[in-house]
């Protein structure tokens, strides 16, 4: 019998391994990757939540988070090219300087 | 709930995916592993009855924001970053600190039963789920729409390339 | 009973996509033979037996299995090989909630003729065949070779370009139907033919189609691997029996596209002007209509396979081809013929009505679906390569308000009808 709780785990894990990944990597496309494991640790829960509870509430606010991380990447990744092309690199410690 | 066997294999690669995400030394194989954890969250989105948020998950994660990525890697022709791996002390706190966390929240997990009893035929549905997003959250849909339109200019507006004769 | 049905699930639609390649290629072949004004294929045989060119994809394949499988080096390997696995996953899954034929009625359970009735339909497809881009940029990455990349990147560019028209298009046929289950929007366009949306959403259709084009990478949108310009895309490195899995998932790719074009936009397996009940109650006078019909093709083609026999034309086997042929489709003729006068209309039994409505609104399918597919090939021999700015500008600039146009325009009117309905 799967329970609420084994997707909480599973939620919290992969919200974890998120973490890890920022504070892990450099390489800013993985650190990239890596908010969007915990964005989607949250929608699980919302969802897990939201089958729990028998309102489909959670699975409305999970969508907007798609929807959201959708916008994230798009201009994140656009930030992420336009750093390649002035400095070469995406290493993040690299852009700890504020110069243009 | 389904089998628990789906529930096993689906979580085994949702996780299996994510470490392959933060451990994997090449972006591509980082990018791909996190197609594999997102298409196994879709999964338990459907053991979850939530199948429009399944199909949705796919659709969105792994046919536009993944592609995306797989886009910026190969345009960038990124070559592995093996040194980036390498334990310093800054990942090593990354690791306790991540490691904690887990703990704390795995051990603080403890929900009762599912109520297995979901009345509603709509549960999960597109006609459900559509009917909640514009009438009880019209207000959020309507920004979360307005924020993508914003999202796609600023995009556009990055990656421009400076010179202004390129841009016309 | 339920363990055979769920066989069958399994079984018979992969099983359809894949034996519809080898018709496709052969169209391709013939078809572009004719346009061009050649003969085409028309030398291998099997004991003289060369069934118009269809014998040529045995030699195919013999030449593909049997040709050096070459993987060059440095490249990823498991990517390399990866990636045309999931371009023919991609192309034979989608077909699942396709509905070949109406429910059938078994016992006390309703059985649906198409793998999963799901609510979510057409987002499946659209879910699964988005997938389909990573084969094309998993390829054209991991050869390690300019071309490829460049391949692949004009792939995903454009395929993900063309979704967004795709996706917005089924919106005005989800708003007609109430339902997005590909099963209800089929059921939702009734047997008459100017119920069905490509007369009532024909700038869905339009639009449809040419996405679809874009899509599947055929002609005119085979930028990814147009081959004046990039030597062959994608797939440049690829030979032997990978090289065939990216060939047959074209092509599957194209005959799926075609079912989906046929379920949304023209009737699916609705039959013109004959329900599933008219089909079922008139089952005894139809099947004797039917019979009537095939009988004189048979008698036709028959006769005119008869009438091609000369001997000494090819010196050996070959000869014999048309009488190989002829005579059973003579006798056939007579024989399906002969019985159906004499005898008469015959009674049916009930399962014998519903297997009959079914096998008539699954032909019915199938001759909707080869038709589009052929005029996938059509167009190929027909028109140019777009340039790929022409591509970008008509994907965004074009299609995409068309398509959020259409679905406006749908609102309006269906707002309109309702006001003065109810």
């Amino acid at each position: 019998m799967i329970l609420l709780e084994h997707y909480l785990i599973v939620a919290s894990l992969l919200f974890c391994l998120g973490l890890l990944g920022v504070l892990f990597r450099r390489n800013a496309l993985i650190v990239f990757m890596s908010i969007e494991l915990m964005l989607n640790a949250g929608n699980l829960v919302f969802v897990a939540f939201s089958r729990f509870f028998g309102r489909m509430d959670g699975q409305v606010l999970a969508f907007f988070i798609i929807a959201l991380a959708a916008a994230e990447v798009s201009v994140g990744l656009a930030i992420i090219v336009v750093m390649f092309r002035k400095r070469g690199t995406i290493d993040i410690n690299e852009a700890s300087l504020m110069k243009g | 709930m389904g089998d628990p066997i789906f529930f096993y294999l689906f979580a085994t690669i949702v996780i299996g995916g994510a470490i392959g995400v933060v451990f994997l030394s090449n972006p591509l194989s980082s990018a791909l592993s996190l197609i594999f954890s997102l298409a196994g969250l879709a999964g338990l989105f459907v053991l979850l009855q939530a199948h429009f948020l399944a199909a949705i998950q796919v659709l969105v994660y792994a046919g536009a924001v993944m592609v995306l990525f797989i886009f910026v890697i190969m345009m960038l022709n990124l070559e592995d970053c093996k040194k980036h791996l390498k334990v310093s002390f800054a990942s090593l706190i990354g690791f306790v600190i991540a490691l904690n966390l887990a703990i704390v929240l795995v051990m603080h997990v403890s929900a009762p039963l599912f109520d297995d009893g979901v009345s509603d035929k709509t549960f999960g549905t597109i006609e459900g789920v559509g009917q909640l997003m514009l009438t009880r959250y019209l207000i959020p849909f309507e920004i979360v729409s307005l924020l993508l339109t914003i999202a796609i200019v600023g995009a556009v507006i990055l990656a421009k390339k400076d010179n202004p004769k390129e841009t016309t | 009973m339920d363990i055979l049905i769920f066989i069958l699930k399994i079984v018979i639609p992969p099983v359809l996509v894949l034996n519809f390649i080898p018709l496709m290629i052969w169209f391709e072949r013939k078809g572009s033979a004719y346009i061009q004004e050649r003969r085409g294929p028309n030398r291998a045989h099997i004991l003289g037996i060369r069934l118009g060119g269809i014998i040529h994809n045995f030699a195919d394949v013999i030449k593909l299995i049997t040709k050096e499988d070459i993987i060059p080096a440095n490249v990823n390997r498991l990517y390399f090989i990866g990636a045309p696995l999931i371009a023919i996953f991609v192309g034979i899954v989608t077909i699942a909630v396709v509905p070949l034929a109406d429910s059938v009625q078994i016992g006390e359970k309703l059985v649906h003729i198409q793998v999963a009735d799901l609510n979510v339909g057409i987002l499946y497809v659209f879910a699964i065949s988005s997938l389909g881009v990573y084969s094309v940029l998993l390829a054209g990455w991991s050869s390690n070779n300019k071309y490829s990349l460049l391949g692949g990147l004009r792939a995903a560019s454009q395929m993900v370009s063309y979704e967004l028209a795709l996706g917005l298009t089924v919106v005005g046929l989800f708003m007609l139907a109430e339902s997005a289950s590909v099963s209800e929007i089929v059921r939702h366009q009734g047997p008459h033919v100017l119920h069905w949306n490509f007369v009532q959403q024909p700038l869905a259709f339009i639009i449809f189609w040419i996405a679809v084009f874009a899509e599947t990478n055929r002609t005119p949108f085979d930028l990814p691997e147009g081959e004046s310009e990039i030597v062959a895309g994608y797939h440049t490195e690829y030979s032997s029996m990978k090289f065939a899995l990216f060939f047959m998932a074209e092509y599957a790719h194209m005959v799926v596209a075609a079912a989906l074009i046929t379920a949304l936009f023209f009737g699916g397996w609705q039959v013109p002007f004959l329900t599933t009940l008219d089909l079922k109650t008139q089952a005894p006078f139809y099947l004797y209509v039917t019979v009537l019909t095939v009988s004189f093709i048979a008698l036709f083609f028959g006769l005119l396979l008869l009438s091609q026999f000369k001997k000494g034309k090819y010196r050996d086997a070959r000869d014999y081809e048309v009488l190989v042929f002829g005579i059973p489709l003579f006798l056939l003729a007579l024989a399906g013929g002969g019985s159906a006068i004499f005898t008469g209309p015959w009674a049916l039994p009930e399962w014998g009505r519903v297997l009959f409505a079914a096998l008539v609104q699954a032909t019915s399918f199938g001759i909707k679906m080869t038709f589009f597919a052929f005029f996938f090939i059509w167009i190929r021999w027909t028109l140019p390569r777009f340039r790929y700015d022409q591509v970008m500008n008509f994907g965004w600039k074009g299609m995409l308000p068309l398509a959020l146009l259409n679905i406006v325009v749908t609102g309006v009117v269906l707002l309109w009808k309702g006001n003065h309905h109810g």
